[in-house]
């Protein structure tokens, strides 16, 4: 499994986190070449988002090192954190728009944060920018107006404001219906044609992942089991990767524990 | 045995857990501190000033109603108790200093600041508290936007304004009740209780009100803004940290009163 390439735009070296002492990720070893789209899989709990945090700057490893653009956001000068910040857009699982602000006006809040540009280029920019997500009409609205889709692409576009140079996904295609999903994906897609942006997605979802993807990694129990492309994920033995992608369930119901309690309780020994 | 050590780990526990509490509130207030001066106007980000100006509105101009209506009710409670007491040694016409002094020193800030914990610590709480359940918060911060900066400095710079202001009209709203209350009691004129005001009025009362309500105002912001960025989970915990914030702030707002009060009797003024 190939986790190092040259020159990489995301760069994790080691990287362990613990949660209450108890080990969420064990050394996460993983190499993002530019313009690359990585998928990062993996069960619930598996440590994927947690991961992800990480990567974006919301958390520091206990151990470990994240570079992105050779910026290490735990340990750099407040300017270098701030650039950090600026070449990373984030597309939240519950698209985390301000609910305060209308949609025009969330997608406008980085370039007024962090710009001077005059108002009407502003607005312009942030029109561009729906535009881009098929939501040129929608920026009057408020968010609470908007589909769970269209929040989505929302979310996207506040993302793409300040032109990023690395695109995160948390969760594009959780809670929405196929076709929508399917959107998201083809969106995801024209964005990587049209900016030839370095993307990260994290998702659970085979049928997506497998679309967008140049290579893939897996997660299981805060360790990569798996990364490589989708052929080589597709072909490969691992138990785990191939319970994944088989869609094999661990046994959930503990019915032995069902006929030890009636054993002990015929026995006359009243259990607990 | 165990229970003693049971006993023991649970008092310390609750001991490191208030120390953290109290480091967390010192290090949010002195980060708030430098995040202050980018809210005013003119030296500031405009944006932020607007956000502070529509905060003066939702914690001052519409808690006016309320806070004014209950400086008066007490302002009549007061006059009402003080009468009767003063009534039996013939001195009820000292009611109008009772009052006077009572709300210039300690009421008008203390029921002000009452007002606005229930009214807007909690409001603080729940708004902060959904921006983190909601993962705002988080995109505040991967779009390298302070969220101290954003949400908190301009609700701390509006009631850092509206407060002292709300607490003067709490002062005249009070003794203006008990007027009321003297004219309909005892017959005495406008004038007269006017004088009588102006008597008893020191410069130094109202400023040390002022004071006071400055120091409440940080309690409540501060108070009510942490309880927010504390939220883990889910809605519930908003619900929890909005009660919290209010019954926090209340209680450190009395406890700042009392260290206060001391201070000032001690110094000799009260």
């Amino acid at each position: 499994m190939v986790t190092s390439v040259a020159d990489p735009a995301i760069s994790l070296r080691d990287v362990a986190v613990s949660y209450d002492g108890r080990r969420i990720l064990h050394g996460v070893n993983l190499d993002i070449a530019r313009g690359e789209t990585m998928v990062l899989l993996g069960g619930s709990g598996s440590g994927k988002s947690t991961l992800l945090r990480q990567i974006i700057g919301l958390e520091r490893p206990e151990a470990g090192r994240v570079t992105v653009n050779d910026i290490d956001p735990g340990n750099c000068s407040p300017g270098d954190l701030r650039k950090f910040h600026r070449s990373i857009g984030v597309a939240f699982q519950g698209a985390a728009l301000f609910n305060s602000l209308s949609i025009e006006e969330n997608i406008a809040l980085p370039l007024r944060e962090h710009t001077r540009l005059p108002e009407s280029t502003i607005r312009l920019m942030a029109w561009l920018k729906l535009a881009v997500v098929g939501l040129a009409d929608a920026g009057k609205l408020s968010p609470q107006a908007l589909s769970g889709g269209m929040k989505k692409r929302a979310a996207v576009a506040r993302a793409l404001a300040l032109d990023p140079e690395v695109l995160v996904f948390d969760e594009p295609s959780a809670g929405l219906d196929p076709i929508v999903a399917a959107e998201l994906d083809e969106l995801i897609l024209t964005l990587k044609r049209a900016f030839g942006m370095t993307m990260v997605v994290v998702t659970h979802e085979l049928a997506s992942a497998f679309r967008i993807a140049d290579r893939l990694a897996m997660l299981y129990q805060g360790s990569l089991i798996a990364v490589g492309t989708k052929e080589e994920l597709q072909s490969s033995t691992h138990p785990r990767v191939r319970q994944f992608l088989d869609r094999v369930p661990d046994p959930v119901a503990e019915t032995y524990r069902v006929d030890e309690y009636f054993q002990r309780y015929l026995e006359g020994d009243s259990p607990k | 045995m165990s229970l003693l050590t049971g006993s023991v780990e649970r008092v310390g526990k609750r001991t490191t857990d208030d120390v953290e509490y109290c480091g967390a509130l010192a290090r949010q207030f002195w980060n708030s501190l430098r995040a202050l001066s980018l809210t005013l106007p003119m030296v500031g980000n405009r944006n932020r000033w607007k956000t502070a100006l529509a905060q003066m509105l939702h914690i001052g101009v519409q808690a006016f109603p309320m806070v004014t209506l209950m400086a008066g009710c007490a302002g009549l409670i007061l006059a009402m108790q003080g009468a009767s007491e003063l009534r039996r040694i013939g001195a009820i016409n000292l009611v109008v200093e009772l009052v006077t002094i009572g709300f210039t020193r300690e009421l008008g800030p203390l029921l002000t600041a009452i007002a606005v914990s229930g009214r807007s610590a909690s409001a603080f709480s729940a708004e902060i508290g959904t921006m983190k359940v909601t993962e705002e918060i988080d995109a505040l911060r991967t779009m390298a936007i302070d969220p101290v900066e954003f949400v908190l400095a301009p609700k701390f710079l509006a009631a850092l304004v509206v407060i002292p202001c709300l607490s003067i009209f709490s002062d005249a709203f009070g003794i203006l009740a008990g007027g009321t209350f003297m004219k309909i009691a005892a017959g005495m004129t406008f004038g007269v209780f006017l004088r009588s005001v102006a008597r008893t009025l020191a410069l130094r009362d109202v400023m040390i009100g002022l004071v006071k309500s400055l120091a409440f105002a940080t309690i409540i912001v501060q108070v009510g803004c942490l309880e927010g960025f504390r939220v883990k989970g889910g809605p519930d915990a908003v619900g929890r940290a909005a009660t919290a914030a209010v019954v926090k702030s209340t209680f450190l707002v009395i406890l700042a009163d009392v260290g206060f009060t001391t201070l000032f009797y001690l110094t000799g003024g009260v």
